[in-house]
């Protein structure tokens, strides 16, 4: 009988199953019938090439050769670009530039209103607290999420246990950011005096003396206990990284620093950090793409009230709550805006890199 | 490279064709349903003949009361063969306007908010009602429940349920052992308080925290007060924005349900200071009552949904409710209400047919006798109606004498409605002063 009333959803769930092997499958079978086209008139034009060479007649001239062989490369690589710049175009390209048009038009996006929901952004006291806790975000989670994992990273290497260890600060990577956020509002719980603290922190503080708190309602310490929650996440994430960057570390590098009678400060300083620098980079920067986007912590815990508002956030609200497209639309500009010079410098750091 | 990646696609066609046909070979579908000839059926027939049709609704309605609303519609699906595809969800404003602007509207939703409703009718993605069903319309709802719905003259929708908002739950028992008597006007209502509080218990419990909806509950306690401080018309001003929101009729109000909510002598029972007000969900609000740890708690009469079973709600039992008394009863007995509208997106037959059967009496009585629910339509039979506090909110509904006006907040613009006002009032009761939230609030109404 149970399982009669839960068959639609089964079935349902059947179709979804279905619809995906066949695209999947399809995009499999192209992919494998193209390229093997391709090699196979490349052998086949190889071949020609090598048998009218090999009978003596004048070979066509070498650059014309290697020409024809580009452009057959060429479309090679177009063909497995295609799907990724279709992707693209579909879900981010195209999108863009919408969102950048509505962000000049009026709330149902009827008619231009100009610059007004940019100089709405900044004259508005709210938007303005939204744009300061950013910016706090911005600043501290990637500096102490990545200081976290890289100080937990240092200690626990080649330590006893040291995979457990790693395994429990990794733990909370694997929880969703809704997941995370309903369990430190738990820790956030509120009770006045009188009662039992059904929050953690609350009946920390309770025992240690203090009157119980109402964490979340308080500026600005609220939005630095949210914060907590984004670290409490993100450090794990720096910590695998960087540990794996410092097990990268080459063991004779290391062992002629030894023989030079380094201390273990000089090690870290001198050997480590230089060594684990690109990965360094690296997590600071997903990390910080990650902090400029964080919207569910937000929405969960607070829903912006009690000024812990972020850009995502208000964004959400003002967009599709609130039937204000054209503000909403701001943001999400202002917003992209800020994302470009940290991706700018994560690309231009990956070149180097490369060069070297 | 080419010799080897034969097998390997042979494999891959394999499976997906295997895939296929299994999928294809398992999608029959029974269909029960009544013989739409048989007796029980005769209230359909005007329904009928769009047999296989299916028709998609999207709503704010969850868990148990998504069920109750699945069942009263079963016979209908059963008689007529349209499948009603029920979708609720607790984004559904968000989703709804993602859903419509990405061209994939459901065929009807049910709109608590007329603000909403109003914004997507200018925007032209509602079906107005056709000449049918506007005398359908016209028949079964007073044309106070209509004007909501209306818009530029057309008709949009149709009310579904109803909710009674002035109401101030309390304990029957916990009166009688105490001596306390039901006030009937708000002086009344003030000096019982003022004896609670003389007892060193805190009479009110408020808990105005509801998700991304934290706030809502004040509103309400803020339109009651608009509405009992100041005449209909004036209401209706202030929520078109005729008077500004920081006038200082509005201030009058907010500064009386300040006289409640911000006192730290009356709130918060069982939870603790005014503060506590925001962080304590509207669902747990009034529950201390049944511990006695407080009195009085304003809700709708849809709070009876979020007390632990087997709690007794009846005028002799653990909860009840009285009307939210009035400050000068001359002017008559303002009632605060709220409900959905069933709005269509497209205008198939099948939809109308659905949607012409929802405004219809047949429905309401099939609704109502599952409980829990009440309905503008008049053309509910009021003995249906089992529970006491519909009963008493179905007097209120039906009383020729009361003046009706719908929650102001979900009649405002959205970006006020639900947005700044909710904030708002969470700043508010934060401590933030009247003067400069009422700025704030009036700075956001959309031009």
């Amino acid at each position: 009988m149970e399982f009669a009333d839960e068959a639609p959803k089964l079935l349902m769930l059947l179709y979804g199953l279905i619809a995906f092997a066949v695209v999947v499958g399809g995009l499999l079978v192209l992919l494998d019938v193209v390229p093997a086209w391709f090699a196979r008139r490349r052998e086949a034009a190889l071949l020609a090439a090598a048998t009218t060479g090999g009978a003596g007649t004048a070979a066509p001239p070498p650059a014309r050769r290697r020409s024809v062989a580009n452009r057959r490369e060429g479309g090679l690589g177009l063909f497995f670009l295609l799907p990724t710049l279709l992707l693209l175009a579909v879900g981010l390209i195209v999108p863009a530039i919408r969102t950048f048009l509505l962000s000049f038009m009026d709330g149902g996006s009827r008619n231009w209103v100009g610059f007004s929901n940019y100089t709405w952004m900044f004259s508005q006291d709210e938007i303005f607290s939204v744009l300061t806790n950013t910016l706090v975000w911005v600043i501290l989670v990637p500096l102490v999420a990545t200081a976290i994992g890289l100080i937990y990273a240092v200690l626990v290497d080649r330590a006893r246990f040291e995979s457990v260890a790693k395994a429990l600060i990794f733990m909370p990577m694997a929880i969703s950011f809704v997941g995370a956020s309903i369990i430190w509002k738990f820790v956030y719980a509120y009770r006045s005096g009188e009662y039992d603290q059904i929050g953690l922190l609350n009946h920390v503080w309770k025992m240690l003396g203090g009157e119980p708190q109402q964490w979340l309602s308080n500026p600005p310490l609220n939005t630095l206990l949210l914060i907590v929650i984004m670290i409490w996440i993100q450090a794990g994430f720096a910590m695998v990284v960087l540990s794996a960057a410092i097990k990268a570390i080459p063991g004779d590098v290391i062992e002629a620093a030894r023989l030079d009678g380094v201390n273990p400060w000089q090690m870290f300083w001198q050997i480590t950090m230089p060594s684990i620098r690109p990965a360094l980079i690296v997590v600071v920067v997903t990390v910080s793409i990650a902090t400029l986007k964080v919207f569910d912590i937000v929405r969960t815990t607070t829903n912006g009230n009690y000024d812990t508002g972020v850009i995502a956030n208000e964004m959400y609200n003002q967009a599709f709550r609130f039937g204000q497209t054209g503000q909403g639309s701001a943001l999400a500009v202002f917003l992209f805006v800020l994302v470009i010079p940290i991706v700018i410098y994560q690309v231009h750091n990956l070149r180097k890199q490369r060069e070297v | 490279m080419a010799v080897k990646s034969r097998p390997r696609q042979a494999l891959v066609i394999a499976s997906v064709l295997t895939l296929a046909l299994g999928a294809t070979a398992c999608s029959g579908e029974s269909d029960s349903g009544l013989d739409p000839d048989s007796p029980e059926c005769a209230p359909y027939t005007n329904y009928q003949g769009h047999d296989g049709e299916s028709v998609s609704i999207y709503a704010s309605i969850r868990d148990k009361e998504a069920d109750l609303l699945r069942e009263s519609w079963k016979q209908f699906e059963d008689c007529t063969g349209i499948e009603i595809d029920y979708d609720g969800s607790g984004e559904f404003e968000a989703q709804l306007q993602v859903q419509v602007d990405g061209g994939n509207p459901p065929d009807l939703a049910f709109i608590p908010q007329p603000g909403l409703l109003a914004r997507f009718a200018q925007a032209n993605k509602l079906k107005p009602m056709t000449p049918e069903l506007k005398t359908i319309a016209d028949g079964n709802y007073p044309a106070d429940w209509l004007k909501y719905a209306t818009v530029g003259g057309q008709l949009y929708g149709t009310p579904l349920g109803a909710n009674v908002k002035s109401f101030v739950w309390y304990s029957p028992k916990m009166f009688t052992e105490k001596g306390y008597q039901v006030p009937t006007t708000w002086q009344d209502l003030m000096t019982l308080s003022d004896k609670i509080a003389a007892t060193n218990q805190k009479p009110w419990c408020v808990g105005i925290e509801s998700g991304e909806a934290t706030g809502w509950p004040a509103t309400d306690w803020v339109e009651d007060l608009m509405l009992r401080t100041q005449t209909p018309e004036v209401y209706d001003q202030w929520t078109t924005h005729g008077i500004p929101f920081n006038d200082p009729r509005v201030a009058q109000a907010f500064e009386q349900v300040g006289s409640v909510l911000k006192n730290p002598k009356y709130v918060n029972g069982g939870y603790g200071d005014v503060k506590s007000l925001t962080t304590t969900p509207f669902q747990e609000g009034g529950l201390p009552i049944l511990q006695g740890q407080c009195t009085l708690h304003r809700q709708a009469n849809i709070y009876g949904n979020y007390l632990p079973a087997g709690t007794k709600v009846a005028p002799d039992g653990d909860m009840y409710a009285f009307y939210l008394p009035t400050i000068d009863p001359s002017k008559g007995k303002p009632v605060l209400v709220a409900g959905e509208f069933t709005v269509a997106f497209t205008d198939t037959e099948a939809t109308n047919a659905v949607r012409s059967y929802l405004a219809s009496g047949e429905y309401a009585n099939s609704r109502a006798k599952l409980g829990n629910w009440i309905t503008p339509n008049n053309k509910l039979d009021v003995s249906t109606v089992t529970q006491e506090v519909d009963k008493l909110s179905m007097q209120l509904l039906l009383d020729k004498s009361a003046v009706f006006r719908f929650d102001g907040s979900d009649l405002m613009p959205a970006a006020v409605g639900s947005g700044t006002m909710w904030k708002g009032m969470v700043d508010w009761i934060n401590g933030k002063d009247t003067k400069s939230t009422l700025d704030f609030i009036e700075g956001s109404w959309p031009k």
